[in-house]
């Protein structure tokens, strides 16, 4: 692929990439989420029609206009939510599409034969004819890989094919793309892992915001480098970056934590992990978008059921079973995802700031409508929150503003920690600042903060201890002096620090 | 202070309305007459009032329930069930399935049990969505379907009539001038407001009906709030039912509320609230009941044949709902400025 260029209104998806895949070879693909790896497979593969560049399959010019158009040319692709239909049988989907017929009927022989071939490739024997969905995700993997390997593929695209097998599991994959990669199959392999990377691929190419960053042996990419790559920082430089850490790292040993997390996990969501908090504290949450951040914040805040663990906030202890209880415990949580689980879009700013007060009061101690206005106009004031008035829809303000006024939302139902997952995404420089303030101010107030953020200068000027993710595992914690982005990058990348 | 501004939802249904009163004024003589007789109020806006507050009565719990993004099909059949048990403990059929309940004819003990059965169904609705989390349209299709089987076994499959004037009072009685159903619709579409209101209970329905996600996020408790809203909604269901069976002195299962639970839905949506979930109208609702029940009375009176009555009544829904909907609006009106330049 040369040249690769594709625009979506407002944004540049990809812009002029390059990408060569040779058979015979594993090639991953990296970026963070929006990089645009999945444009990249999806104009491969013809689901989007491309605006500029070439695509040549041995020298040949192709323009795959659908799926099924580029999987005749030989280009298959095996997507991250795996696209099978559970009620039908293993057999039944490897073959769905092109069902072998005879004197006009489906000749099921055949299909459960030809579909024990196709499983047998994989080095997978089993019972054909059971339903897929009584099968575990490891086998639903297997069978979507079987069944874009059934048509003469040259080119297998894997999309995060890992992300719910376990580390047998996937070690299992991965036995069987080394074969498929022996039978002269070039395939293209996209994952959030790195350690993965490392283990099965040839070549990687680096994709950072639609642009081409470069294509690499793996081989002589050094781990560090490649985070540096992803994060679009230039390693020389991350090296001369100077690591002075703010001071409030000694005060820090000395508090009693508020929260304490202890082997608190859950399947396929996040490895048990450790945490502590102290009142006026920022602890950190850093790792590669995809390296379990959010997830961990979840367990915590109740959104998502912890499997293993336990949780102390406070005098309370358990297993959070709901925000509710969460809240009840004295936490608040600002969700990554503004639009789909921060604001409630067609209630006024007002409503908006006042709902998670109103919600631990209960249904019945109402907020007037005299001390919500007072409330919101309290929070429009001091976080600078752009707005007509209080009684707009949150909808209309811009980004930036719709987060102040979730923060307000938080800071006026007065939680003892505040967990910000990426609050600084998506806005301007200033409103970027008027966050960084009111989080120093929470802090000397004595608030406990937990503090996710991708950009690395914004989590070590705001935190004075910061946890490491990576793949989804906790991996490291840095304090005091280590808190540098280099810090930081070493640790993902498995160096020693 | 700032008087609060007519809401923009408000503003088309009411001018159908009196564009449909107006066309009544023009061409029905005396339709505007009201006359007391006995200290009594007559007249057709009085009808067209005590017509209406069934639906009204509906409306009101549906438009609650519509808010937080769900529906409930279920309050026609809620109807019969109360209507039924109402009938049943007065005329003690033979058969009646709570014939161990002798209430002894008193009308307010009558009333509470028929209304304990309407909320209980409408918790059922409300546990369904809440705790099994059904999706609410097929949720209160069980009780829809199965709620008029239940009033069938409460009547041993019978119709019921009966006479008693204490409790006939509901359906035919009046307060001051008013006819009873008009004062109960008054009642409680001021409760109403005063619950959703006065309590933080319409912003969470709200708010859940808007965007769940957000809204367990910031600790509200969606699933009280659910059971809750369809609780209300069967409670004002059960309280139409036992109007239409006072009124007629009789309780057919069959026919008890048929289809009301599409007219409730009609008001809710005449009246600005989102089939989608999200912001509610109270005066809309109550907006949009009269405006069904003027068209119906005006068809009638009017002597327009039976058999285009629902055409014309559903011509004007539709262009209601037009004009609700603020894509139409944009579009008309820039249709509408083209062709004036």
């Amino acid at each position: 692929m040369r040249g690769v260029r594709r625009a979506f209104p407002g944004v540049l998806a990809l812009d002029g990439v390059d990408f060569t895949l040779r058979a015979g070879e594993v090639h991953a693909l990296m970026g963070e989420n929006g990089a645009g790896k999945s444009t990249l497979v999806k104009v491969l593969t013809g689901v989007y029609p491309r605006d500029a560049g070439e695509v040549r399959l041995n020298g040949e010019l192709i323009h795959p206009a659908s799926p099924q158009d580029a999987q005749a040319l030989g280009i298959s692709t095996v997507y991250q939510e795996v696209n099978l239909i559970p009620g039908l049988s293993v057999a039944e989907n490897i073959m769905l599409g092109r069902l072998p017929r005879r004197w006009g009927r489906i000749d099921w022989r055949a299909v459960n034969r030809r579909a024990e071939v196709a499983m047998d490739r994989l080095g997978l024997h089993l019972d054909v004819t059971q339903p897929v969905g009584s099968c575990s995700i490891a086998i639903q993997q297997m069978t979507a890989i079987a069944r874009a390997l059934d048509v003469q593929a040259r080119a297998l695209i894997l999309d995060e094919p890992t992300s719910s097998l376990d580390a047998q599991e996937a070690q299992n994959l991965f036995a069987v793309i080394r074969k498929l990669r022996d039978e002269g199959l070039g395939i293209v392999f996209i994952t959030h892992f790195l350690g993965q990377v490392y283990d099965i691929a040839d070549r990687i190419t680096v994709l950072r915001n639609g642009k081409l960053v470069g294509e690499y042996e793996t081989a002589s990419l050094p781990r560090l480098e490649l985070v540096a790559r992803m994060m679009g920082r230039d390693p020389d430089e991350v090296a001369a970056l100077e690591s002075a850490r703010p001071a409030d790292a000694a005060r820090a040993e000395q508090r009693t934590p508020f929260l304490s997390v202890r082997g608190l996990g859950r399947r396929g969501s996040i490895r048990p992990f450790d945490l502590d908090v102290a009142q006026g504290e920022v602890v950190g949450l850093a790792g590669l978008l995809g390296s379990g951040r959010t997830e961990a914040a979840r367990l915590l805040f109740g959104a998502d059921r912890a499997e293993t663990g336990a949780v102390t906030a406070g005098d309370r202890a358990g297993v959070p079973g709901s925000c509710r209880q969460a809240i009840a415990w004295g936490l608040g949580f600002c969700p990554e995802d503004r639009k789909a689980e921060g604001i409630v879009p067609n209630l006024s700013v007002r409503e908006n700031i006042a709902l998670a007060l109103q919600a631990r009061r209960g249904v019945l101690r109402r907020l007037s409508r005299k001390q919500q206005t007072e409330i919101a106009d309290r929070y429009i004031r001091e976080l600078n929150i752009v707005t007509p008035d209080a009684e707009t829809p949150i909808r209309s303000l811009s980004g930036g503003n719709q987060q102040k006024a979730l923060l307000a939302r938080w800071l006026a139902a007065d939680p003892r920690l505040l967990i910000l997952d990426e609050p600084t995404r998506g806005i301007d420089v200033g409103a970027k600042f008027e966050v960084a303030k009111a989080i120093e101010e929470l802090r000397a107030a004595g608030m406990a903060i937990l503090f996710i953020s991708s950009e690395l200068e914004e989590v070590v000027r705001s935190c004075g201890r910061v946890a490491v993710l990576r793949d989804r595992e906790k991996i490291g914690e840095l304090s005091g002096p280590e808190v540098s982005a280099q810090g930081i990058m070493a640790t993902i990348a498995g160096a020693a620090h | 202070m700032r008087r609060p501004k007519l809401p923009p939802t408000l503003v088309w249904p009411l001018a159908a309305l009196a564009l449909v009163l107006l066309y009544d004024a023009l061409t029905i003589p005396g339709f505007f007459h009201i006359e007391m007789r006995d200290g009594h109020l007559y007249g057709s806006l009085v009808d067209i009032l005590n017509r209406g507050a069934p639906v009204l009565l509906l409306a009101l719990g549906m438009t609650l329930v519509l808010s937080t993004g769900g529906v409930d099909l279920s309050v026609g059949a809620v109807m019969a069930i109360t209507g039924a048990t109402a009938a049943g403990l007065i005329a003690r059929p033979e058969g009646f399935a709570l014939a161990g309940l002798d209430l002894h004819g008193s009308a307010p003990a009558i009333v509470a049990v028929s209304l304990v059965a309407g909320l209980a169904a409408g918790l059922f609705n409300g546990a369904l969505v809440a705790f099994a989390e059904v999706q609410p349209i097929v949720a209160t299709l069980i009780l829809m379907v199965a709620g008029r089987g239940v009033a069938q076994l409460l009547t041993a499959g019978q119709i019921i009539t009966f006479e008693h004037p204490g409790f006939q009072f509901l359906g035919s009685g009046f307060v001051a001038g008013l006819p009873f159903p008009v004062t109960v619709a008054v009642a409680v579409f001021l409760v109403t407001a005063a619950l959703s209101r006065g309590t933080a209970l319409g912003l969470f329905v709200e708010a859940v009906g808007d965007n769940p996600t957000a809204s367990r996020f910031a600790g509200v408790n969606a699933r009280m709030v659910k059971l809750l809203v369809y609780g209300f909604c069967g409670l004002c269901a059960g309280i139409a039912g036992l109007i239409g069976t006072a009124d007629i002195k009789a309780a057919d299962a069959n026919n008890a509320g048929l289809y009301m639970e599409l007219d409730a839905i009609l008001a809710a949506a005449i009246g600005g609230t989102s089939l989608s979930g999200g912001r509610f109208y109270l005066s809309g609702t109550l907006v949009g009941a009269l405006l069904l029940q003027t068209l119906t009375t005006t068809i009638l009176t009017k002597g327009v044949p039976p058999v285009l009555t629902l055409v014309v009544k559903a011509a004007v829904v539709v262009a209601v709902c037009l004009f609700q909907s603020p894509k139409f609006r944009a579009v008309a009106g820039r249709r509408f400025r083209r062709d004036a330049a």
